[in-house]
């Protein structure tokens, strides 16, 4: 009980001073409209391209929404001393970094539905598969997070974490089959694309709206999960053995 | 010493050391803290107190040695004793964007306390302190001082039974640094155990149970404070301040005053102890009678700061000095 105490009193203080400042708010809706918006728009295939391009620019909107609020968060209350006093508490590691990366978890799913709902005035979605597509958001949102928690804690400046973290969305973005099938890329290119996590849950994003998909829905879930469990110990292990030197 | 305080050792900490960068912060350094002792860790800066506070608080991990906290053995869990701990560090950490009061509501928090309990302890820590009305301005506006004693404030809100003090009276005015010595001593005599770093020897004195000097490192002394200034009881002080040269007199005055121990501080700054009280006027006489013009004989009275620069060898100049730079209490 006093540890969940805790752990909400940290989550719900990270959303009013990070998650739910104006001008996050707006990045976190602006940024998915532009996405969409470009895709969408752009495209033009008609509005039918609307179905196609909806798992890849959900997946990036989540993919940017969730590594930089997490980077933001983590490294500049590193940087000024305040996450010392999360150390000092009395609550288990694992749970304080829950804490701190659940925040930009929820973030991250309100950031997927900007482009759901846009979707939902253009085209008819009846078809696409919830209970899939669901989930897969919830998991994209955790690897990413993750995966933001591990890169802001590989590096030390605020700064370093954006660059750093750059150079990990924007290859991304054309490795994991987000507008274009994994099967496209060079032969060469293609196990890299496998190495990533956001290609599993493209894929199943992509089988919730067109039907499509690559992989088995339940090894994509599976492989989700362990990239994870891996991102999350992974990121742990640093935090303790770089933070408390 | 408190009446109170018992043998029970609380904090206990065996050849602990730290290298950071090129420096040996902490360099083999052993003590102990009984329950509800008030400690006190008197250094100049860079002494390796801040250091030390770290590895017992969890924030660092020492090199080696040993720490166990009310038994727990924290030297490989840096963290298990966390929940008995209260850290006010010294830098104020806390959060720019809340408020004073959220700061100490979240603060509470984080040991579990529930809502209702966290708030109103928030708002007494907040009247008590003198910070009511700033209580519900963001701590990013905050002077220095308000800042302080907010950290102060945030360190103690969940009642911990090991309080650890960095310094935290450097830098705050006269009034908020006895209304922060006045909490201190409060939270003394409800037993919690209290470990306090600070570079003014008065405070160390005036609040202190133990005391351990701490330069570059290492401990050179660590006593009660009564026993810190038996050598100075009883112990009678005059400077003789004269602008004309006094090198060679002190030997001339040794001989003529067999029970006095006269030594030349400095050109011109004679200083002249005893066991007994100083004869100031034969004194005065005769140096004037050797050539000497004396333009002050002032007495003195010998503190804790005279023991620690006979036990360390700083130049109570030297920390003054750091105390001006940082408006020391008073
Ligand atoms: N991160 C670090 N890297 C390298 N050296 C360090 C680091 N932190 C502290 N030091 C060095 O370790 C020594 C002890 O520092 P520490 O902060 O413990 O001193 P302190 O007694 O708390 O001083 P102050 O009164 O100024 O707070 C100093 O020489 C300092 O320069
Ligand atoms: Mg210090």
């Amino acid at each position: 009980m006093k540890r969940w105490i805790a752990f909400w009193s940290i989550l719900t203080k990270d959303m009013r001073t990070y998650y739910l400042k104006p001008p996050n708010i707006s990045w976190g809706i602006i940024f998915p409209l532009a996405w969409t918006g470009m895709f969408f728009i752009k495209s033009g295939g008609g509005l039918e391209d609307v179905q196609t391009l909806l798992p890849g620019v959900v997946a990036v909107s989540m993919l940017f929404g969730t590594t930089s609020m997490l980077s933001v968060a983590i490294t500049f209350e590193k940087k000024m001393r305040s996450f010392e006093r999360l150390l000092l508490a009395p609550i288990p590691f694992e749970l304080l970094m829950l804490a701190k990366t659940s925040g930009a978890v929820i973030f991250g799913v309100a950031n997927a539905f900007v482009p759901v709902i846009m979707a939902l005035f253009l085209v008819d979605l009846s078809q696409v598969v919830w209970g899939l597509f669901i989930p897969a958001v919830v998991l994209i949102a955790i690897v990413s997070t993750f995966l933001g928690l591990f890169i802001a804690v590989a590096v030390s400046e605020v700064f370093e974490a954006q660059t750093f973290s750059n150079f990990f969305r924007f290859p991304m973005i054309f490795l994991c089959g987000l507008f274009f099938p994994v099967t496209a890329l060079p032969v060469f290119l293609q196990p890299l694309a496998y190495a990533l996590p956001l290609t599993y849950g493209v894929d199943i994003l992509q089988g919730a709206v067109t039907g499509e998909h690559a992989l088995p829905y339940a090894l994509d879930f599976i492989l989700l999960g362990l990239f994870c469990l891996v991102l999350f110990v992974a990121s742990l292990w640093n935090i303790k053995r770089k933070w408390i030197t | 010493m408190s009446p109170h305080l018992s043998a029970t050792c609380v904090i206990s900490v065996a050849d602990l050391r730290k290298r950071l960068g090129e420096v040996d912060a902490v360099d083999g350094i052993s003590f102990t803290v009984g329950h509800g002792e008030l400690f006190g860790f008197l250094g100049p800066n860079g002494a390796g107190k801040t250091t030390t506070i770290n590895m017992l608080t969890g924030l660092s991990r020492p090199d080696a040695g040993t720490i166990r906290i009310a038994g727990i053995d924290c030297t490989q869990t840096p963290r298990a004793a966390q929940h008995l701990l209260g850290v006010v560090p010294d830098e104020s950490n806390l959060y720019g964007e809340l408020t004073g009061f959220e700061n100490l509501s979240f603060c509470a928090a984080l040991y579990g306390l529930g809502r209702a309990e966290r708030e109103e302890r928030a708002r007494r820590l907040l009247s008590e302190l003198g910070l009511a009305e700033a209580g519900d301005r963001k701590f990013a506006g905050y002077s220095k001082g308000m800042k302080r004693k907010l950290a102060f404030a945030a360190g103690v809100i969940h009642e911990p039974r090991i309080l650890f003090l960095d310094e935290p009276t450097t830098g705050i005015d006269v009034a908020s640094a006895r209304q922060l010595r006045e909490r201190i001593a409060d939270l003394h005599d409800r037993e919690t155990t209290i470990f306090l770093t600070t570079h003014y020897i008065e405070e160390a004195e005036r609040l202190c149970d133990r005391i351990a000097f701490i330069v570059a490192g290492r401990i050179v002394r660590i006593d009660r404070v009564e026993d810190l200034l038996q050598p100075i009881q009883g112990r009678h002080v005059v400077q003789i301040s004269s602008p004309t040269v006094l090198d060679g007199l002190n030997d001339a005055l040794s001989a003529a005053f067999p029970g006095l121990d006269c030594t030349l501080l400095r050109h011109g700054l004679l200083r002249i102890e005893a066991d007994t009280p100083v004869p100031v006027g034969p004194l005065v006489r005769f140096l004037e009678d050797h050539g000497a013009e004396v333009s002050e004989a002032r007495r003195m009275q010998l503190s804790l700061e005279d023991v620690f620069v006979r036990v360390t060898g700083i130049e109570a100049e030297a920390l003054r000095k750091e105390k001006e730079k940082t408006g020391g209490p008073r």
